[in-house]
């Protein structure tokens, strides 16, 4: 059953987009290694951190692709997910620090020593063990994301409002997370990491990995969602986000498919924040403004809400465009994004691949008319003109 | 003329002769120069029952350490730093006596306890100036640090004042002044109650500290004074939070109001309703600014003149944005939301460039500074107007809406868009100006908000997640919600804020917010209706 789950997931684009995503996996980390410094072939360390942290950005876009192109819920507060995992990330690295602080204590980090604490708070205990941290990266996001949807779609708040006041949580959690007194090292956050797993995270052999990592985590997710979205209660999923009155008196439950992909959608953002934590080397509260996660709306907006796949490229081309301006140019960057953000709207609903998409299909479907017009005519026709409309 | 004269040497050599009766203020204050601490203690006291006010510079300088006396003679003096040697000035005359080398002088030493006791016979000394100002600081001095010394002259000073305040005020020092010396039992609780009446932490630690030395008969009255002055307290106290809450309240007002309109009755999610604000403060600043440089005498009107222009420069604004942008997007709110979000990234980079990052100054009109106090309570004016304009504001519009025929029109279109349009009325016109009023509305709030926040670039971000609560948790539709639910939000944090502090305080209203939409979806006052939504 799990397999057909999964083949079925395996549709054209899909495979073409994790194959890709693997061959970057493969080839980027062994350019980076294999290659001396002065060829032609050869990708910097920096450029393929850059690159990571882009494939983190198309997963957390990926993550919002799920409840928003799906499922209709416009999450505002997905970069609180997103700096969750990071933070569950960045408590594992800075327990692997160790007595190597500029205070040298064996237990405390460096902030706590700073502030004077004795005792570890008790959420930090059990952060030095690598399989406990991983799993915190998916429990705290996806329970907050449970408790948050579990409340939010049982009293039916959606749309706007569901928008506003996941922002409005978000906006909450940032001002927690400056709090020196939260314990998570205030407004300076989690930084100056040493090892991962024993390995140093400045090695170039360590980048390589998280990199190959990031790539390999985004294609299993994305067969996470493709699979998700193809199967039966992808349909259903769709039909909460098209009419979900009429799903709703058709007998489904809405508040907990909503729910269902509330939660793995949350723990998807979660993925992504822990892998881009030690690729970046800081996690700070900044992560938890609400207009870094309006941001992420903006990468699946361009890309294509609905597509799985333009959400990746919307993220890497955005993110791209965003290095670019803000070292070539700095002072359009916030003049071409919000262009951006109104252009898209405006002209380009669908984003780039759901507008190529269509393009495609009319042409598809205006050969099949031809064909039918010169009097072959073929059956498969019809269903081809009825999905292209 | 000439008995004039004749009555006025009498009088100078009575002067003279009463202050060498009761002891020689300079042979006073040159004694000093050998006193250890406790001797000069007594000696100041002496020096202030001399009751002679020109000691009063020496003493002075002895509190601020410029009194020094001269090693060949032990003269004492009050020196200034004049290049490597003192300027020497006499302590009682305050002539120039000449200069002496730094090191010829010795400086007298004084501690904390010396301060304190030289501030009471100050205060003591100064009671009988001719000033009424001094007088009543005076008094304050003596009533904030009393003692028993003073008690005569504070009592001969109480007899000869006339003025109303000032006499008050002497009582007041009198009954302190008391409590510590060794008057009879009766006198003292009689001077309980004089300074129970006062009020205030003040009052509450005069009779603490008295309240040691106090015989054991009049414990129960200073407790029973102590408690009801602490009762009193706590009531003005909670006055003082819920007058916080309403200024909060207010600002909030202000910021939501616009929005109100725009996200309330358009239900256009707008996401640069914060630039509006921002554009209606830069107005002000730009006025300002105009008006410094070409008619300084308006500048008290700078904000009268700026709110026409905030609101027509912001409302062509909200004309352009909605003309250019929202008319295609009706129907879908969140791409609206999207849409919005960029134009206020453009917005704040436009203002960025043409001003600057930096925060810009925006003064003050002289009729908005200053504090006055109600009882217990203090109120700045600044906060007293912007109460007093967020209200005036909320009625104009609700006027507007109710009122008067564009009012009407807005209403019948949000309500029936289909019906309006068949009834003539314009709906595309309607909707553009609907817009305009409240991006307008969100300029003139922007003139009002400068006054109290930092005009920068980034101004509207601060605001925009506070109104959209407001809007929501009032109910969306609804003016009175909106004024409910600002005041409200103000107020709860305000008295959440002494117990938990600002940041955490913030924290739990927004969390509240959040789980009070999920108990009613659609607000404090939620429109009724039997539309289903999809």
């Amino acid at each position: 059953m799990i397999t057909s789950f999964i083949l079925r997931a395996l549709e054209g684009r899909i495979v073409a987009a994790i194959a890709i995503l693997l061959a970057v996996a493969v080839l980027v980390p062994a350019s980076n290694l294999l290659t001396p410094p002065d060829s032609a072939l050869h990708i910097p360390t920096y450029a393929m951190s850059l690159m990571g942290k882009y494939l983190c950005y198309a997963l957390l876009a990926l993550a919002l692709d799920l409840v928003w192109g799906y499922c209709g819920i416009l999450s505002l507060g997905h970069g609180a997910f997103f700096a969750l995992g990071g933070y569950a990330m960045g408590m594992y690295l800075m327990r692997q620090i160790g007595s190597r602080g500029v205070y040298g204590d064996p237990v405390l980090p460096d902030f706590m020593v700073f502030l004077n604490w004795k005792e570890l708070p008790w959420f930090w205990h059990g952060m030095d063990m690598f399989w406990f941290a991983m799993l915190m990266v998916l429990v705290v996001p996806g329970l907050l994301a449970f408790i948050f949807g579990w409340f939010a779609f049982r009293s039916r708040v959606n749309g706007v409002y569901l928008s506003i006041i996941t922002q409005a949580m978000t906006y909450a959690l940032m001002l927690a997370f400056f709090r020196n007194d939260m314990g998570f090292g205030g407004n300076n956050g989690l930084t100056d990491y040493k090892d991962i797993l024993g390995f140093s995270v400045q090695a170039d052999g360590t980048r390589a990995v998280l990199f190959a990592l990031s790539a390999i985590l985004l294609s299993l997710c994305l067969l996470l969602a493709s699979a998700i979205t193809r199967s039966k209660f992808g349909k259903v999923l769709v039909g909460v986000r098209d009419a979900e009155s009429r799903v709703r008196f058709l007998g489904f439950r809405v508040e907990n498919i909503k729910l269902f992909t509330f939660v793995v959608s949350a723990m998807m953002a979660g993925i992504a924040g822990a892998l881009f934590v030690p690729q970046v080397g800081i996690i700070n509260p900044g992560e938890f403004a609400p207009a870094n996660s309006i941001e992420v709306v903006v990468w699946t907006a361009v890309g294509g809400r609905g597509t799985l796949i333009g959400p990746i490229i919307g993220a890497v081309l955005v993110n791209g465009g965003k290095s670019f301006f803000t070292g070539a140019f700095p002072e359009f960057w916030l003049y071409a994004l919000g262009a951006l953000f109104i252009c898209v709207t405006l002209f380009m609903p669908k984003g780039i691949v759901g507008t190529v998409q269509g393009m495609l299909a009319n042409r598809r479907a205006a050969q099949a008319a031809a064909k039918a017009e010169a009097g072959q005519n073929d059956d498969r026709a019809t269903p081809q003109i009825q999905a292209a409309e | 003329m000439l008995i004039r004269f004749i009555t006025l040497v009498f009088l100078l050599l009575s002067i003279a002769t009463s202050s060498f009766a009761q002891s020689d203020p300079k042979a006073l204050i040159d004694q000093l120069g050998k006193a250890d601490f406790k001797q000069a203690e007594e000696l100041i006291g002496q020096i202030a029952a001399t009751g002679d006010p020109r000691v009063v510079p020496a003493l002075n300088a002895f509190g601020e350490g410029d009194l020094y006396a001269r090693k060949s003679d032990g003269a004492v003096f009050i020196t200034k730093a004049a290049g490597a040697n003192f300027a020497l000035i006499d302590p009682l005359t305050g002539e120039s006596a000449g200069e002496a080398p730094k090191a010829a002088m010795v400086k007298l030493k004084i501690n904390n306890n010396l301060r304190r006791v030289i501030r009471s016979a100050m205060g003591g000394l100064t009671l009988l100036s001719p000033d009424r100002t001094v007088r009543l600081q005076a008094a304050d001095a003596v009533l904030r640090s009393p003692s028993a010394e003073n008690l005569e002259l504070v009592e001969a000073a109480l007899a000869k004042e006339t003025d109303r305040e000032v006499k008050a005020r002497m009582e007041e020092a009198r009954a302190a002044s008391i409590l510590i010396s060794n008057r009879s039992v009766e006198e003292k609780r009689a001077a309980i109650e004089t300074v129970a009446s006062l009020g205030g932490r003040g009052a509450i630690s005069i009779l603490m500290s008295a309240s040691s030395s106090l015989d054991a008969a009049l414990k129960p009255d200073v407790d029973a004074a102590i408690a009801k002055i602490e009762t009193t307290q706590a009531f003005w106290d909670m006055g003082q939070n819920v007058w916080y809450g309403i200024s909060l309240g207010s600002v909030l007002l202000l910021a939501a109001i616009g929005l109100a309109i725009t996200f309330g009755v358009m239900g256009i999610i707008n996401m640069a309703h914060g630039e509006m604000v921002m554009l209606g403060a830069y107005s002000t600043f730009v006025v300002q600014e105009a008006i410094r440089t070409s008619a300084p005498h308006l500048f008290d009107w700078s904000l009268a003149i700026a709110l026409p222009v905030a609101f027509l420069v912001t409302a062509a604004a909200g004309l352009i944005i909605e003309r250019g942008v929202i008319r295609f997007l009706y129907g879908r709110p969140l791409e609206t939301l999207l849409a919005t979000w960029g134009v206020s990234l453009i917005l704040q980079q436009l203002v960025r460039s043409i001003f600057g990052p930096t925060n810009q100054e925006v003064g003050n009109p002289s009729w908005m500074s200053g504090a006055f106090q109600l009882g217990q309570m203090q109120i700045t004016w600044n906060r007293l107007w912007i109460v007093a304009f967020s209200l005036t504001i909320f009625l104009g519009l609700l006027l507007l809406m109710k009122r008067s025929a564009f009012g009407l029109q807005m209403r019948a279109v949000t309500q029936n868009r289909r019906m309006a349009s068949s009834m003539g009325i314009r709906t595309p016109w309607v909707d553009a100006f609907t817009f305009a009023l409240g991006s307008g509305i969100a300029g003139i709030a922007g003139v009002a908000l400068s006054q109290i926040d930092n005009v920068s670039p980034n101004l509207g971000q601060s605001y925009i997640i506070d109104s959209f609560m407001v809007v929501v948790f009032g109910g969306v539709g609804n003016l009175w919600g909106t004024l409910v639910g600002a005041l409200s939000l103000g107020v709860l944090n305000k008295f959440l804020e002494p117990s938990v502090g600002a940041v955490l305080g913030k924290i739990l209203v927004l969390v509240l917010i959040i789980l009070f939409i999920q108990k009613r979806p659609r607000g404090l006052f939620a429109l009724k209706g039997r539309a289903i939504e999809a």
